[in-house]
């Protein structure tokens, strides 16, 4: 995932702490905000995974003029699995296995941010129904406009590999 | 309110039910926040035929935000200083989530006062959804 500018939005939190269950008025109300520690809104923990909405590639939204995977008519749209372009929900693609995030600055509404992902490290396990589990990490640095190096996140992802006998 | 060094033990805890009865729509607002459209959390027509699940599930995202919910109210406003977790098993709708914080060890880093927090999520049943560990900032 590479995200050029990903502008933190008031009215995008809002949304975000409501989607969360968050009744936090730190994120809904600037005047109440700026009575707070941090005095201004900031943006929840987990916030910067929304910056999927301003990666044009990402691959887990519905692109206009494009068949979309999920159901319509038919219960999908396309047989052919989508390429994972990274980054975002499932880590390295696959399911979601791991997340963390280190802080550096406080995020908060106004600041614009880029996002840069490589992948990290790889690794697999047996998993308990047989099969292998493929581990893959990819990690986000996002940076504010002077540069300076806001969240790291590192996803995990998992994918699982059937054992060669089974049908 | 920040958590006070002076004022906290290793061993200290805070929970908090951070979801009841986990609806559908709570799902498709979280996609729709987070810009994460996977079927598989919305479309059960998709998730059943497909994807062979028994229905759609929470994005692991929403488990963590809602952990990290806890989090930010016992530890004050912008104190985390780090936030990692391992989704352990997938949640389905209908869930009631528990989050709990447990503080593991008081230290200096840097001139700041900082906890190591132990952090999990369990659904009604006491299954661990989500396990991870946290870190934030103290006051003296």
């Amino acid at each position: 995932m590479a995200v050029k500018k990903f502008p933190i939005e008031a009215g995008h939190i809002m949304m975000f702490a409501r989607s969360v269950g968050d009744a936090n008025e730190i994120y809904y109300d600037s005047d109440y905000a700026e009575t707070t520690e941090p005095g201004a809104v900031i943006a929840p923990p987990t916030f910067v995974q929304s910056s999927a909405q301003f990666d044009p590639d990402y691959f887990l939204r519905p692109k206009i003029g494009q068949e979309w995977f999920g159901s319509g008519k038919e219960a999908t749209g396309i047989t052919k699995k989508p390429e994972s372009s990274g980054g975002g929900g499932g880590g390295g693609g696959g399911l979601h296995a791991e997340q963390h995030y280190v802080y550096h600055k406080q995020l908060q509404a106004g600041d614009v941010l880029t996002a840069t992902t490589k992948p990290g490290k790889t690794w697999e396990k047996e998993g308990r129904r047989g099969g292998k589990l493929m581990f893959s990490e990819s990690v986000t640095e996002y940076r504010n406009e002077a540069g300076e190096l806001v969240v790291t996140a590192t996803g995990v992802g998992v994918r699982t590999e059937r054992p060669a006998t089974s049908t | 309110m920040a958590l006070k060094a002076s004022e906290l033990n290793v061993g200290d805890s805070y929970e908090e039910e951070v979801c009841r009865d986990l609806s559908r729509t709570q799902i498709v607002q979280y996609a729709g926040t987070s810009g994460d459209y996977n079927p598989l959390h919305t479309d059960d027509k998709y998730t059943v035929e497909i994807a062979k699940y028994p229905s759609v599930f929470a994005h692991g995202m929403l488990s963590m935000g809602m952990t990290g919910k806890m989090l930010t109210n016992y530890v004050g406003d912008g104190r985390l200083r780090s936030f990692g977790v391992r989704f352990t098993a997938q949640v389905f709708p209908g869930a009631t989530l528990t989050a709990k914080a447990t503080v593991a060890a008081i230290r200096e880093e840097d001139g700041e006062t900082i906890a190591d927090i132990e952090v999990s999520t369990v659904d009604a049943e006491g299954t661990v959804v989500v396990k991870g560990q946290a870190t934030a900032k103290l006051d003296a």
